[in-house]
């Protein structure tokens, strides 16, 4: 039988832009989002989808989408399927943008996996790039009562449970679980697969599924806040560098560690 | 919900002794506590206890709720849960403080949505408002291009905090306090996830965490011979290697190098870059360093916005001459 994989996707900022386009509107605390420089699928989510496509790619597998937001770019939140992803359903609403707040994202995502019908497993982001939670996909798994794994490196299906190696400080950890499990992966699995001509032309011809919280089945104390953002800022650097030159670069390197001694650093 | 009063932190007695992040929550706890005019207690989970509960007191902690139990020797996220979830609904905390470790990444998430509260990730700064009792955090974002200062809307409000982002606090052992056994019911069947091997690529030597000097290479080194270069020179000053992600990712050096947002925290008394960029995800790791050098060919690096020393030239020449010097200074 198919295994039935989910994949939670983010649309972010693009984490690559150059500092200096990073700006904040203080008064509504948003990050504002750098004109020119298009949207990315948060990239650990584009880990996710690998990690789903080579289970796909060993077995008999489906492999489905979900990301919430209030605005998205088609072609961005796309590159899934053309990577090979089978689904991609899109939860769009206005009531989605407080995505500070882990809980009501989780339980938004919670309430389109049962709408459906659950999955087998369920592939996260270790992070999102834009407000680093790293709690969703622990939301996510803790309101489902499964099994959660994270930092997955490798993640593998074998008779109904699921095989992670894990990162941790000091090498891995190999951890299973029994399906259905939800496991989030880091960058520590690999370069995710470029799009083929195939697989783009397929997706321009998908269409995403396109609901709205009215769609969803939710009552009031899943969609209360739970964190409130009170101030957003950029911190200030005050450091001073003071750049040691010499007569040529090879000089330059003797004069810091003279220098270094002089201040008694070393 | 309730109230709640008083600060509970959840220790890591896992090692026989208190972990050094359980003694940075102490020193993060007693100021907010003190702010508060309220207990500041910990929450000690493990099943040999005597010895950090002792420890958990002469660091400043008034009270100490000792779980004890064979099935919590080792950390398994469910066993842990349930305890904490117990122990939690029965102490009524007007906030915990838990550290994002390795462990914390994966409890803090967890306990508070079982908790049915928000969470407050990892914060680099907590205080309370006296009069409404909130717990402000501070917390970066954006890979470290922001901070955003967060509360939580429910009791108890939860705070992972980052580690080093707090000095351990100062151990007095006149200071007494109360030690309170808490039993909690656990049984194997609660486990979901089951750890079937464990290993360990650790590189040699000092520990990047706990390294007095650490040398990072990035990128620019180009490939992974020159970090021969690097070892060289962590040899001669007594420190260790790092890298950056771009050079993790690039196959040259374990993960276990990595230093940054999703990489290892670190703060040095000084800390070499060496062809690193200076992205502010790489710097949410090593920001705490007292002294940051810079090698970089490029003047308008962003590292340069950010190191109290800094020499503008390739490494290939730069590297082998500081080297030959510090050689001749040691
Ligand atoms: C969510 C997220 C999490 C991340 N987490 C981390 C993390 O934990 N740690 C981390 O490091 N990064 C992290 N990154 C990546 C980060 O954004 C940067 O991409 C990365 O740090 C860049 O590494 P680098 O400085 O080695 O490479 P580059 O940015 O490519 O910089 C290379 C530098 O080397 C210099 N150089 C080149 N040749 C020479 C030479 N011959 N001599 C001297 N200098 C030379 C160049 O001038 C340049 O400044 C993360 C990114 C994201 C989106
Ligand atoms: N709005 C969202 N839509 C879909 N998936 C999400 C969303 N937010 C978070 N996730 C998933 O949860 C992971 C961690 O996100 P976070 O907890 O926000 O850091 C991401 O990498 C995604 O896999």
């Amino acid at each position: 039988m198919a295994i039935k994989i989910g994949v939670l996707a983010k649309q972010v900022i693009d984490p690559e832009m150059p500092m200096a386009a990073f700006r904040i509107d203080e008064s509504s605390k948003k990050v504002v989002p750098p004109p020119n420089i298009p949207p990315v699928v948060n990239g650990f989510d584009e880990n996710a989808v690998e990690a789903a496509l080579l289970i796909k790619d060993a077995q008999e597998a489906t492999v489905t989408v979900i990301s919430t937001g209030t605005e998205f770019a088609l072609d961005v939140m796309k590159k899934p399927l053309s990577m090979g992803a089978d689904e991609l359903v899109l939860l769009q609403d206005d009531i989605f943008e407080n995505t500070i707040d882990s809980f009501l994202t989780a339980q938004l995502l919670v309430a389109a996996i049962r709408k459906l019908g659950g999955f087998d497993l369920i592939i996260c982001g270790r992070q999102a790039s834009d407000w680093d939670n790293a709690q969703v996909p622990l939301g996510v798994a803790e309101l489902l009562g499964m099994a959660s794994i994270s930092l997955g490196k490798k993640v593998d299906v074998i008779d109904g449970k699921v095989r992670v190696e894990r990162i941790i400080p000091d090498g891995y950890e190999v951890v299973e679980a029994s399906l259905p499990s939800l496991v989030t992966v880091s960058n520590e699995l690999g370069q995710p697969r470029y799009p083929t001509l195939r697989g783009i032309m397929a997706a321009t011809r998908k269409k995403p599924t396109i609901w709205s919280s009215a769609d969803l089945d939710l009552d009031s104390s899943q969609s209360s806040s739970r964190i409130t953002l009170r101030d957003l800022f950029v911190p200030v650097s005050d450091q001073d560098c003071e750049i040691i030159e010499g007569e040529d670069p090879a000089d330059s390197g003797r004069l810091l560690a003279l220098k270094l001694r002089e201040d008694k650093v070393i | 919900m309730a109230d709640g009063t008083g600060v509970l932190i959840l220790g890591d007695a896992t090692g026989g002794e208190l972990g050094s992040t359980t003694l940075e929550l102490l020193a993060a706890g007693q100021k907010i506590a003190s702010e508060l005019g309220e207990q500041l207690s910990v929450a000690l989970l493990g099943d040999t206890l005597d010895v950090p509960a002792q420890q958990a007191i002469s660091h400043g902690a008034q009270k100490v709720y000792a779980v004890n139990h064979p099935l919590l020797a080792k950390f398994q996220i469910d066993f842990h849960l349930s305890a904490l979830e117990a122990l939690s609904k029965e102490v009524g905390p007007r906030i915990i403080l838990v550290a994002r470790t390795n462990e914390g990444r994966d409890l803090a998430p967890r306990l508070a949505f079982r908790l049915g509260v928000g969470l407050a990730q990892d914060c680099l700064e907590v205080s309370v408002d006296s009069s409404s009792k909130t717990l402000m955090a501070n917390r970066p974002v954006y890979g470290g291009n922001a901070i955003a200062v967060v509360t939580c809307d429910q009791t108890p409000q939860i705070a992972a905090i980052r580690p080093k982002a707090y000095e351990p606090a100062e151990e007095d052992s006149s200071r007494t306090g109360e030690v309170v056994s808490f039993p909690v019911e656990l049984n194997e069947s609660l486990a979901l996830t089951q750890v079937v091997d464990t290993v360990i690529e650790e590189a040699e030597g000092i520990k990047l965490e706990d390294a007095r000097i650490v040398i990072s290479g990035g990128r620019g080194l180009g490939g992974p011979e020159p970090f021969a270069h690097l070892e060289e020179l962590a040899k001669i000053m007594g420190g260790t290697v790092g890298a950056s992600r771009a050079a993790v990712d690039s196959g040259w050096v374990p993960s276990s190098y990595q230093v940054g947002l999703t990489g290892k925290t670190i703060t040095p008394d000084l800390y070499i870059m060496v062809a690193i960029s200076g992205a502010s995800q790489h710097m949410a790791g090593c920001s705490g360093s007292k002294v940051i050098v810079a090698i970089n060919k490029d003047a308008e690096a962003n590292i340069f916005k950010e190191a109290r020393y800094g020499v503008v030239g390739d490494w290939e020449t730069v590297l082998p001459a500081l080297t030959t010097a510090l050689k001749e200074l040691t």
